[in-house]
């Protein structure tokens, strides 16, 4: 077989996986802010967290992949498409992503994504090899779990007090006046 | 026995096919066997469906399609793909038509992780339990669209009430399941099974956990819309709710995922609760695997029996009680267990102590639980009373003055 003069970059079947995994949640993104019908959008939010899942899964994370489409595709996503579904307007309306918020909105998403790229480039992250939990699945979440009732004690119960004052401030907002 | 995918590895390598072809070979054939499996069971459950629910009727049952009818779901299946599918005007097009496909998918991914046997399960991952529940969300998301999409009102109000009722029971559920876990301290289905095995594989957490057990049963019930909890369905009175605009196929589908759905928690209540594929014997060489994987059916078809016999006898709750029965009753009843068995197992006892506790805990949740239901049906009888008046309460959600 003859010398390629440049080397082309075979993927290995992982690497193959990822890039299909990333770019149809990439596509999945886009559609979100470009459908015209809201409904759609909701849909394809849908489609993106679960491309966010399968990214976790192939950083072998699976608690996290597992917790992601719990938490986002079943509560959040559904909370979202039944306020969508109960608001007619919207639901049988037909929106465009170039509306009169489109420059506030374009700059805003801007300043966000300065923000992050800004924290990934300079946070020092702690790489794999910092971070040695043991090999096999079933210790790691027991590690997870006693790392959230000790270290991060504080934390999860703030996140908790603050799931239930927005509950009882639901509650507030939704019951009837007598 | 070894993992069936590392056994099929090393046939594939040892013969000489490169490592990746050999992957995804494996992989695709562990995939294309749940796809083909699932859909066949289907078949055997909803003849055994029909010939059972037939017997409590005291009718035959489908009798003239091969013997005993047992190819009458096949004619059925033949019939639905010839049928015309119909477009509802002005549905939305792929809403209407990904909801049907989304629902079976949902469904499918849940046979990935039960255990068949030791080493037979198809992915043994570590959050196995986590998995089941989180796939829910699927099965949720294919009935708004269906409801929606149908472009039909009535479709929509009931795809409403299924998402009220699956987001409610998942609760429960998950906390029946998480009692099992805590005991066990895994999430893992192969793990959950091996730890079962005590006293010649009948060390079934069912004796230990009979009010977890229970309530997974009941949470299982309406997870899967079955009698007492099929009011959103109502076959025979309310032509289905959510998928009443669907016909021939794409009807046929969300029939299958329901029914699988059905067998899927009846497996995974035997995984958890019944001693997976446990029992005396299994560790027998040369024919224990068999015997495992043969128990391990046993007691789904047992437990989806059981689902049979409740849909033969249990009259349907109404929607208000549907509610009431999940949030003022279960949900506190499970917290209630999860709470007593995390302070048990917190405090540093010998484990048969814990185990006497938890046990204890259990029948005391059964206990409350079944007073608490026979209190309300009590009170039902006053409702009843009054449902003739015309400012009746009946399904207001309002407390009704003795």
């Amino acid at each position: 077989m003859p010398e390629l003069p440049v080397e082309i970059p075979i993927p290995t079947p992982h690497q193959a996986v990822f890039i299909m995994v990333a770019v149809a949640t990439g596509v999945a993104s886009l559609l979100v802010v470009t459908n015209r019908n809201l409904f759609y959008s909701a849909l394809c939010l849908v489609g993106a967290l679960f491309g966010v899942a399968g990214v976790y899964v192939l950083l072998e994370a699976e608690f996290l992949a597992i917790t992601q489409v719990l938490v986002y595709v079943g509560a959040i996503a559904t909370l979202i498409t039944f306020a969508i579904m109960l608001t007619r307007g919207i639901m049988f309306g037909v929106t465009s992503p170039n509306n009169r918020y489109m420059f506030a909105v374009m700059s805003m998403a801007l300043l966000v994504f300065l923000l992050v790229a800004g924290v990934v480039d300079r946070v020092p992250w702690a790489v794999a090899e910092d971070l040695t939990l043991s090999g096999d699945g079933k210790s790691m979440i027991v590690d997870l779990g006693w790392e959230f009732v000790t270290t991060y004690a504080l934390p999860l119960e703030l996140i908790g007090l603050l799931l239930l004052i927005a509950l009882v401030g639901a509650v507030m907002l939704a019951r009837d006046d007598e | 026995m070894a993992e069936w995918y590392q056994v099929l590895m090393t046939a594939l390598v040892g013969a000489g096919v490169p490592e990746w072809i050999a992957t995804a070979v494996a992989l695709l054939a562990g995939v294309t066997a749940i796809g083909l499996v699932a859909p066949l069971i289907a078949l055997i459950l909803v003849w055994l469906l029909r010939k059972v629910i037939s017997r409590i009727q005291d009718r035959i049952g489908p009798n003239r399609v091969g013997r005993f009818g047992l190819l009458q779901t096949i004619a059925d299946i033949v019939k639905l793909l010839s049928k015309e599918g119909i477009n509802p005007s002005r549905a939305d097009f792929m809403a209407y038509n990904l909801a049907p496909i989304l629902s079976v998918f949902g469904v499918l991914l849940l046979f990935a992780v039960v255990p068949v046997t030791r080493g037979l399960i198809g992915v043994d991952i570590n959050v196995g339990v986590l998995y089941i529940v989180a796939l829910g969300s699927i099965g949720i998301m294919a009935a708004l669209m269906a409801g929606w999409g149908s472009n039909n009102k009535y479709a929509l109000l009931s795809g409403f009430r299924v998402v009220a009722q699956l987001l409610s029971y998942e609760i429960p559920l998950v906390l029946s399941m998480l009692a099992v876990v805590l005991y066990a301290g895994t999430m893992r289905f192969g793990e959950l099974a091996e730890q079962q095995g005590n006293f010649l594989g009948l060390g079934w957490y069912v004796f230990l956990m009979p009010g977890a057990a229970l309530i997974f049963f009941v949470c299982a019930l309406a997870e899967s819309e079955q009698t007492p909890f099929d009011l959103l369905e109502a076959e025979s009175e309310l032509i289905a709710g959510f998928h009443i605009e669907y016909s021939g196929m794409r009807f046929a589908m969300f029939f299958l995922a329901q029914f699988l759905g059905g067998f899927v928690f009846a497996w995974v209540g035997a995984a958890m609760f019944l001693g997976g594929w446990q029992g005396p014997g299994v560790d027998l060489p040369g024919i224990g695997g068999f015997l495992a994987a043969g128990y391990m059916m046993i007691k789904t078809f047992a437990i989806y029996l059981l689902m049979i016999w409740v849909r033969g006898t249990f009259p349907r709750l109404r929607v208000d009680q549907m509610m009431s029965f999940c949030w003022k009753i279960l949900v506190p009843l499970t917290v209630g267990l999860i709470s007593w068995q995390m302070v048990v197992q917190v405090l540093e006892l010998p484990t048969p102590v814990i185990a006497v506790l938890v046990l204890v805990g259990n029948l005391l949740v059964m206990g409350i639980g079944l007073y608490a239901v026979g209190r309300a049906i009590r009170q039902e009888g006053f409702r009843t009373k009054r449902a003739f008046t015309p400012d009746s309460l009946i399904g207001t959600m309002q407390p009704v003055a003795e």
